[in-house]
């Protein structure tokens, strides 16, 4: 794919210049002949769109907001919590509480009081998406879930910008350029998302530290070759990583002719409800239908506390075991019904997991295999945090 | 035809935990046959009711999308390298 000019540099003698500081701060950039002035004014000139100011968008705005990008729009409406400071290396310890792009804002603005952050503290939505993205040259697309990168792509090729794609999951990433002219889009990769429920639970969730980094950093590297114009840019190509094999491969990526979206007709010409194209939240099942009667933690700890003759079966994996747990039997979800057989359906049982999702399966599945004493802990052992014992950690 | 298949992160779970199997087959159909005949639990997972390959599920051989080549009938050789790549949508997760 060739490169195609997306920040077009300013004619000689009106455009902006760079004043002494600005041409020592960018001078291992002005050194370089892929760079030089011509290179600096463009990243100067551009205006690009973060969405997303989590894993991904830490390493994005830190460095384009180094490397010069003259304005750095970003979206996010989220606050910072404790959890997210083993990657979002942006913020500091003294930001958890602060919303996110406040935080952002500060230190990007710190980093470089030369550029102009622009702030959007809201949702990204099919309302307010073209009106956000129009005065963009590239939207980068930080985002942790399938409604908003499906709304981000449509958004994109509905006005022709390119979208700088990266997305993690565990120890593995993903990185494209969609939108690009005569380039594929998200929607050629994938034209559905994922049905809620046949996403990994949060039990296989996680991301280790580095990876957001790694990733991010590769969307950062694209989205400045696009400014300035050189290189191969990352069009018609999946980069795969693997973090843990530190295997990177590429897979071919072609542009679907029948594309919704981008395709020769397509049947997406508007902004949709993306909340609804992929399924209620998108990312994780809704709260299974459950006939299994809930008990709350305060009442288990008072049956506790009376002696009452209660079997406690937590079905986490042994990896949360380890973290905290209330003295329950392990039998993680996934090996249950091998080991069913290890229950006595005589006796009370008290199904919990984190948060109530899992249990509520594993009770379901139990009551369906003929036990019939069987409850549900109410919202896990997160309520359990909440209103028995809070030495027990959340996590 | 000796294949090996690669086998992402979020499907390790219902494949015994592994990064990749290798085994022998013809055709792309042929290998995820055998693959899904060992660890049935990934079946529901790559196919949809119907029998088709699910749509935020995409398969590769060697660096070649198979909706592009002739799709479970695409044949193999030697040594190649079945990518089974899903959709995910991490960045931010909060």
């Amino acid at each position: 794919m060739a490169t195609k000019t997306i920040v077009t540099p300013s004619a000689p003698g009106k455009g902006a210049t760079l004043s002494n500081e600005e041409i020592l701060r960018y001078s291992r950039h002005l050194i370089m002949p892929e760079v030089g002035m011509e290179g600096q004014l463009k990243l100067k000139k551009a205006r690009v769109l973060l969405v997303g100011t989590g894993g991904l968008g830490a390493p994005l705005g830190l460095y384009l907001a180094a490397a010069g990008v003259g304005t750095i729009g970003v979206v996010d409406f989220d606050k910072i919590d404790f959890t997210n400071l083993q990657r979002q290396i942006m913020f500091s310890n003294t930001d958890v509480g602060r919303p996110k792009i406040q935080a952002a804002a500060d230190r990007l603005g710190a980093l470089n009081p030369d550029i102009r952050i622009e702030r959007y503290e809201t949702q990204l939505t099919s309302e307010n998406a073209l009106e956000i993205f129009r005065d963009y040259d590239i939207v980068v697309d930080g985002t942790d879930n399938f409604p908003t990168r499906y709304l981000v792509n449509d958004a994109c090729v509905l006005l022709g910008k390119p979208n700088v794609y990266g997305s993690i999951f565990r120890f593995e990433g993903q990185a494209s350029i969609f939108g690009y002219p005569d380039g594929p889009c998200y929607r050629c990769l994938y034209p559905e998302p994922p049905p809620p429920g046949l996403v990994p639970s949060c039990a296989e969730g996680g991301v280790l530290g580095v990876l957001p980094g790694i990733i991010g950093s590769i969307q950062a590297m694209e989205t400045l070759k696009l400014i300035i114009g050189k290189g191969e840019p990352l069009v018609g190509r999946l980069l795969l990583f693997d973090a843990l094999g530190m295997k990177f491969r590429e897979l071919k990526l072609r542009k679907n002719p029948e594309c919704p979206v981008c395709g020769t007709n397509p049947t997406v010409t508007k902004l949709i409800d993306y909340v609804e194209f992929c399924g209620i939240r998108g990312e994780e099942a809704p709260a299974p239908q459950t006939t299994v009667p809930e008990m709350t933690p305060r009442e288990l700890k008072a049956r506790l506390d009376r002696g009452d003759d209660l079997y406690i079966l937590d079905v986490r994996e042994p990896h949360e075991y380890q973290i905290c747990n209330i003295g329950g039997n392990l039998i993680p979800l996934g090996d249950l019904s091998r080991r069913v057989n290890e229950l006595d359906s005589a006796r009370e049982i008290v199904a919990h997991c984190r948060s109530g999702k899992r249990s509520a399966e594993a009770a379901e599945f139990l009551r369906s295999a003929g036990f019939r004493k069987i409850w549900n802990l109410k919202g896990g052992i997160l309520a359990w945090s909440d209103e028995v014992d809070s030495s027990v950690p959340k996590y | 035809m000796a294949i090996k298949i690669m086998i992402p992160t979020p499907l390790r779970a219902y494949a015994g935990k592994k990064d990749s199997v290798e085994l022998q087959a013809g055709t792309v159909g042929e290998a995820l046959a055998a693959l899904t005949a060992q660890y049935a639990d990934l079946r529901k997972h790559l196919y949809a009711e119907d029998g088709r390959l699910r749509s935020f599920v995409n398969v590769y051989v060697n660096d070649e999308d198979v909706r592009y080549l002739q799709k479970d009938k695409t044949q193999l050789n030697d040594g190649d390298t079945i990518s089974i790549v899903p959709s995910i949508a991490g960045g931010a997760r909060r």
